[in-house]
């Protein structure tokens, strides 16, 4: 079957999505609109189409979560919400990308301040070298906070948000290198909060952690949902059902299927989709 | 490979490790231990009263009473070595001519022995040049002026096959018969007394400007140039090479232009250090005038085009080793371009770049061609910071080569040399030194 075919049938698919979203989090989507769409939207890294005419909408203040096996262009098509990819100097794109409504690769688009509004976490923590403190409040300046007062709210109010105040909070002056790598991972959340963007991209986030510090992790996305629009990139399907309100399944760079978490894990509707979370294939 | 031919392999590749590092070790300790032994010499040394007179009337230095006792008592031993010359003279006067012209010549060589050794005799005219106005100040000197009083130099020619060999001819044979020959028995025996050898700690040989041309020491002012030199280079080149490293890691396009800017870079850091002293000659001072003639200034520009690419090099290594994740990082956050340079990269590169400038701020201290037409005099005073737009200066470098190959003196002041050898030398080392340790506290401070 073609699985651009699925994936182009976005409107059928809100309507069903909506459907099977529990009560609480009805509330949020109902009146929910797209936060993020991709039309036919293509990304290449040279000659090769690595995410190949995507179309699909990411509601706001959901949290979408990305699988499929490896390769298959997810942290690609993660990546080039906020341009990152503009680093790659190979990588460029087709089709749109709207945020806002506002086209991403618009000529217009200011990508820092994009940025700015859509906070990224990495696969691997990546705190800076500098203190706790400067960690988090390097956002915040950056942005033209400099009131060192102001910035110590902001520093504690993050902080507690990505819930790892309680282990940092005598130790902001600490070099941010000195945590383990759970707390690291929690810091750079924290460091992503501290900018109040809306929209938050996880690639992988837990994916060098033990246990213990991905279900904090994963409380700590629990804690945000509502709050921001979330996309999660995981290998772990446990993680997806379990954190996810919908979820995308990207295979070979196509999104074969785009639905509600609980739809998509207990009745999906491609057999690619079945064949992939039952562990036939990875 | 089975595991027996491995370990073997193994073996015998950490024996030749240890080999060569030993045998680095051994080249090392034969450079340095002359150095460092001479160059201590400069400063400790067995001195004569020469050396106190010498200081005395030149800075000011030392206690009065002291002094004029040690001189007092010295000169009741020399008194009798002038007595004997002039009863020689009175001798020679009475002699028959042709003997007279025979001991004429003799005498007058002691004369000039003496006069080396002890310093001009009393009732003798002022001498123009300070080195004339001691004796020896250094004990092991004097002893040498002392062999050289006692024997004759001769040079054996006789076979001419092999080289002409030297050999010693005592003078007191020449003058049996008269009265000098209790000259030398007595110098021999009280030299000591004349010259008082003392064990001495000699500071202002690094602190004094230099008496007659470094005669007695006194490297302040090529200590000073050098500092000036290399710190002036730093000055130009560092911000230069750092800009020039992050436009070439950060923001060249790849492409033909650049990838030709990088091999010339290459090739400048490739340069021999002479072709820079020309170039500066003719480009700083000559097309530019930037000063009339050599200047400070001059010779700092030409030593920071020198150091430049290495700089350069240094400087894109350490920023290219900075983590991706850091740059992915600071531009996820929503910072710019620049701004991810200034407060991520730079910072995170920072050991790597101030070790690449402080191993060039040692290259430019230690450089001679490049300073040669455009910085370095031979002799002068210390200049002040006001005058480096236009004096030239004296730099350890330059007067390294100059005490070991042009200085009139070269063979007598040897130690200068090896003085000023290890002032360059410990210099050289401090600054490295200081790179290991500031590129630890800051490695330290980044890495938590
Ligand atoms: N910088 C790049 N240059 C060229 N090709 C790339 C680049 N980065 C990724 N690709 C290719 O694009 C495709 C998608 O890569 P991507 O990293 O998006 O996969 P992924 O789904 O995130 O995989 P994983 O689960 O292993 O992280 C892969 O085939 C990969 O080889
Ligand atoms: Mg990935």
């Amino acid at each position: 079957m073609d699985a651009r075919e699925s994936s182009g049938s976005a409107p059928a698919q809100k309507a069903t999505r909506d459907m099977y979203l529990p009560p609480e989090r009805k509330k949020i989507a109902d009146g929910g609109t797209a936060h993020i769409s991709a039309k036919e939207f293509s990304v290449y890294y040279g000659e090769f189409e690595a995410v190949k005419r995507v179309s699909a909408d990411i509601m706001s203040k959901y949290v979408t979560a990305i699988i499929g096996p490896s390769g298959c262009g997810k942290s690609t098509f993660l990546r080039s919400i906020n341009r990152m990819n503009d680093l790659i100097s190979s990588c460029h794109t087709t089709g749109a990308l709207l945020f806002d409504g506002q086209d991403v690769y618009g000529k217009f688009t200011d990508e820092v301040l994009l940025r700015k509004k859509v906070g990224m976490v990495f696969q691997k923590p990546n705190p800076f070298p500098k203190s706790i403190f400067d960690n988090i409040a390097y956002g915040p300046r950056l942005h033209g906070v400099n009131d060192k007062k102001k910035l110590m709210e902001i520093v504690e109010r993050s902080l507690k948000k990505a819930a790892i105040w309680d282990e940092v909070c005598d130790r902001l002056d600490k070099n941010a290198l000195g945590l383990s790598g759970g707390q690291q991972q929690r810091l750079c959340v924290a460091r992503t909060l501290a900018v109040e963007p809306e929209v938050l991209l996880l690639d992988e986030p837990t994916s060098a952690l033990d246990p213990k510090a991905t279900a904090k992790i994963e409380d700590l996305i629990q804690e945000l949902r509502g709050s921001y629009t979330i996309m999660i990139v995981t290998h772990n399907m446990q993680q997806a059902s379990r954190v996810s309100d919908s979820t995308m399944f990207f295979y070979e760079g196509v999104l074969v299927e785009h639905a509600s978490t609980a739809q998509l894990f207990t009745n999906p509707k491609d057999p690619m989709t079945e064949d992939y979370i039952t562990g036939r294939f990875s | 490979m089975n595991i027996g031919t491995r370990k073997i392999l193994d073996r015998s590749f950490t024996a030749v490790g240890i080999g060569s590092i030993v045998v680095m070790a051994v080249a090392l300790m034969i450079v340095v231990v002359p150095i460092i032994t001479n160059g201590i010499g400069a400063v400790f040394f067995t001195g004569t009263v020469e050396h106190r007179k010498m200081l005395f009337s030149e800075f000011k230095r030392g206690d009065t009473e002291n002094l004029s006792s040690e001189v007092a008592s010295s000169n009741r031993y020399r008194a009798k070595v002038y007595e004997m010359l002039t009863g020689f003279e009175a001798e020679l006067e009475a002699m028959e001519p042709e003997k007279k012209v025979e001991f004429k010549g003799k005498y007058s060589e002691v004369r000039a022995a003496l006069q080396a050794l002890l310093g001009p005799f009393p009732g003798d005219p002022e001498p123009m040049l300070t080195r004339f106005k001691y004796g020896q100040t250094r004990w092991e000197k004097a002893e040498e002026k002392l062999h050289d009083l006692l024997y004759e130099s001769k040079w054996d020619n006789s076979n001419p096959e092999v080289m002409a060999k030297e050999y010693f001819v005592s003078r007191a044979i020449g003058f049996q018969g008269t009265s000098l020959v209790k000259l030398f028995p007595y110098v021999k025996d009280n030299l000591d007394k004349m010259l008082i050898p003392e064990f001495t700690f000699y500071w202002g040989f690094i602190t004094d400007s230099s008496v007659d041309s470094h005669f007695f020491g006194g490297i302040w002012p090529e200590i000073q140039g050098t500092f000036f030199l290399a710190f002036g280079a730093m000055l130009f080149a560092f911000p230069l090479g750092v800009v020039a490293a992050v436009y070439f890691t950060e923001y060249a396009r790849p492409g033909f232009l650049n990838s030709m800017l990088r091999s010339a870079n290459s090739t400048l850091a490739g340069v021999p250090s002479i072709v820079f002293g020309m170039f500066g000659l003719a480009f700083f001072i000559n097309t530019m005038k930037v000063s009339e003639s050599k200047s400070v200034i001059a010779g700092a520009l030409t030593l920071a085009i020198m150091i430049l690419p290495t700089i350069i090099r240094a400087a894109e290594e350490a920023i290219l080793a900075v983590p991706k994740t850091y740059r992915e990082a600071s531009l996820s956050l929503g910072s710019t371009k620049w701004n991810t340079i200034a407060t991520v990269i730079l910072p995170a590169a920072l050991p790597g770049i101030i070790t690449g400038g402080i191993i060039s701020l040692g290259r430019a201290a230690g450089e001679t061609a490049p300073i040669i037409f455009t910085a370095a005099v031979s002799v002068g005073s210390a200049i002040g910071l006001a005058d480096v737009l236009t004096s030239p200066t004296p730099a350890l470098s330059w007067n390294i080569y100059n005490l070991a190959s042009e200085h009139e003196a070269a063979a007598q002041i040897r130690h200068v040399q090896y003085g000023m050898v290890l002032a360059l030398v410990s210099i050289v080392l401090m600054l490295n030194l200081s790179a290991i340790v500031l590129r630890a506290r800051i490695s330290k401070k980044l890495k938590g």
